[in-house]
């Protein structure tokens, strides 16, 4: 009786209704993240060691220790296709310099600037699927692409099949990457270079600095985190490269990346295991990829944030020479 | 010397304006190839070059048959109904559990918020190699409540938004309304909650585009034709119909209105939405 009655008051005490409101909250987020991320990541690692559908029976599953793995790295389909991701390395990397360079050409005072945002960025808000259409269109023979090309003065008659050509499909299919993510990245950069005081620029301007050495001493220190960022996410990006592919040419004539065939492996073949498997290895290459991407950066910026401070004190420096000048100004005006 | 910089301010200006002008081009030129292609009738699209203009602009005939060929009415409804319940149960999950993850200090707080960071590690295409196996034990395969609940399930990124927002809110507003007598609830109610009303609509606005655009587990989960959502309903035109590219682009076209619409009336909520959910790293 008297345990129930403090049980009670426990319950409405500050504490007690700490320890409610946080089962309380949390039980819903998280049962979610259990059943929909954590154990199907158990079962994933379970499953690379069996031979199995996904109706085979539990009982009926055969247990086949390492060789699935094996199987990932001695098939030709399998691993061979991670070196697809160069293409979207490469690729990525492109994006990230056009990115940052419309970024800053459109940071300050531009003709028509909304607009050409609004048209690079728009390509982000539209659904894979329609995207998988509109290019598969663009790159028919003889339609879109082909059309302008020859208005640009190349020879029809000289121009590859854009998805069947092994030398040219994945690049056709890293720029339709390139054209749906630009937008999103550039506007991302707008954002970072935004947020840098505007002070600094008029300061270096009036130092005489030009573009290049504005771009290069105040916007690129001011947003190298969220260029850090970009980096380390278009690594790991083309190495789960899927979507362009997958909507575009189904993963033929060689376009098939890591994912796409991962994909074929376990809803077509429903080889699961093996599938299973191919996903394990590819999660522990980005766990590697990202740690040492960022033990990189760290190091990196080891140094640069010396070299910050010693910008900081410049900055400053600048400024009290601003404030001079602008004294002498007036001086200049009294007199 | 003043001369000289001149020259270059003008140089800067022609570099400028013809790289925006070049990549606006870029940019914009496979969709109006798609809009001029849905506005021609069968025989114009097989006679004439892509890039010719249609002889009318007003003729609508294909957008009326690919909205009922891939029954897109009721994948519109589906869509909104996916979309209006995932948003909902995302913004009172996502910030109750930002709510409780940096206003208690308690035993593995830390432990959790780095379950979510690990998380977001995972690429969705491979977990959903054995999702689609607990989807389909749990009976959720081929309803839309079972794609509702998944997609609910799988989001990080607003959890991170939230929690990253209420972390820069200083506490002594709970605090006084803790000495004023408050509940725990009230005060998620009445002052975390509509606090974090811009963190809402960013994470709604990146949310929401995912979730409108997704079609990878839409395909795999929802089989049904009365189903499908509209990025799903595009696939109807595949098969048979694929080269008909006029009827094609007015399908993808109506799917991509709703996005063009929404984008011009929030603009600058979309950009700020892209730029604040970026830094979540």
């Amino acid at each position: 009786m008297r345990q129930e009655k403090g049980m009670i008051a426990w319950a409405k005490s500050r504490k007690g209704q700490q320890f409610f409101t946080i089962v309380g909250f949390m039980i819903i987020p998280l049962a979610l993240l259990l059943i929909f991320t954590y154990f199907p990541f158990a079962e994933m690692v379970k499953f690379s060691f069996y031979k199995m559908k996904y109706t085979t029976p539990v009982d009926r599953r055969v247990f086949v220790g390492w060789q699935n793995y094996l199987d990932v790295f001695r098939r030709k389909d399998c691993f061979g296709a991670l070196k697809l991701s160069i293409y979207y390395m490469v690729g990525a990397i492109l994006q990230l310099f056009l990115a940052l360079y419309l970024a800053t050409i459109l940071s300050f005072k531009v003709k028509g600037g909304n607009l050409f945002k609004g048209l690079m960025f728009f390509p982000y808000l539209i659904n894979g699927i329609a995207i998988g259409f509109i290019f598969k269109f663009f790159y028919t023979r003889g339609f879109v692409f082909d059309t302008v090309l020859t208005w640009c003065g190349f020879d029809p008659a000289n121009l590859p099949y854009w998805l069947k050509d092994q030398a040219v499909n994945n690049w056709a299919l890293v720029g339709t990457s390139v054209w749906r993510y630009l937008g999103q990245a550039m506007v991302l950069f707008v954002g970072a270079i935004m947020s840098v005081d505007a002070g600094m620029y008029e300061a270096a301007e009036l130092d005489g600095a030009n573009k290049f050495q504005i771009f290069r001493y105040i916007i690129l220190p001011s947003i190298k985190t969220i260029v850090t960022l970009n980096v380390i996410l278009s690594i790991t990006g083309s190495l789960s490269a899927f979507e362009q592919p997958f909507v575009i040419t189904s993963g033929a004539n060689g376009t098939g990346t890591y994912f796409v065939i991962m994909n074929k492996i376990a809803h077509t073949s429903q080889k699961v295991g093996l599938a299973s498997a191919m996903a394990v290895v590819l999660l522990l290459i980005i766990f590697a990829c990202t740690i040492l991407q960022k033990l990189f950066f760290k190091y990196i910026f080891r140094n640069a944030d010396a070299e910050d401070e010693s910008y900081a004190a410049k900055k400053q420096r600048k400024k009290q020479e601003k404030a001079l000048v602008k004294a002498a100004k007036l001086e200049g005006k009294k007199v | 010397m003043k001369k000289n910089i001149r020259i270059g301010d003008i140089l800067w200006s022609v570099i400028k304006y013809v790289s925006l002008i070049f990549f606006g081009f870029w940019a914009v030129i496979p969709i109006v190839s798609c809009v001029i292609t849905a506005f021609k009738t069968d025989a114009e699209y097989q006679n004439t070059s892509v890039m010719t203009l249609p002889k009318n602009f007003l003729n609508f005939d294909n957008f009326v048959k690919a909205f009922q060929q891939a029954n897109m009415g009721r994948a519109f409804l589906n869509s909104i109904i996916v979309m209006i319940v995932v948003l909902i149960v995302s913004v009172i999950v996502g910030t109750q559990l930002a709510f409780v993850l940096t206003r208690f200090k308690f035993v593995g707080n830390t432990f959790i918020r780095n379950l979510y960071l690990f998380a977001s590690l995972l690429p969705a295409v491979a977990m959903q190699v054995t999702v689609y196996n607990i989807m389909s034990s749990l009976q959720l395969v081929n309803h839309l409540y079972g794609y509702i609940i998944m997609m609910c399930g799988t989001d990080v990124i607003s959890i991170y938004i939230f929690i990253q927002f209420l972390e820069n809110i200083p506490t002594s507003l709970d605090e006084s309304a803790i000495i004023d007598g408050a509940s725990y609830w009230k005060i998620y109610w009445k002052i975390i909650l509509p606090l974090l009303k811009p963190a809402i609509v960013t994470a709604c606005i990146l949310k929401g585009v995912g979730v409108y655009n997704e079609y990878y587990c839409a395909n795999l989960y929802l089989m049904d034709d009365d189903l499908h959502t509209i990025a799903t309903s595009l696939y109807t035109f595949v098969g048979p119909m694929g080269s008909k590219y006029n009827l094609i682009c007015a399908g993808v076209i109506i799917s991509f209105i709703p996005a063009l619409i929404v984008f011009l009336l929030f603009q600058k909520q979309i950009y700020s939405g892209i730029t604040n959910g970026a830094v979540k790293g």
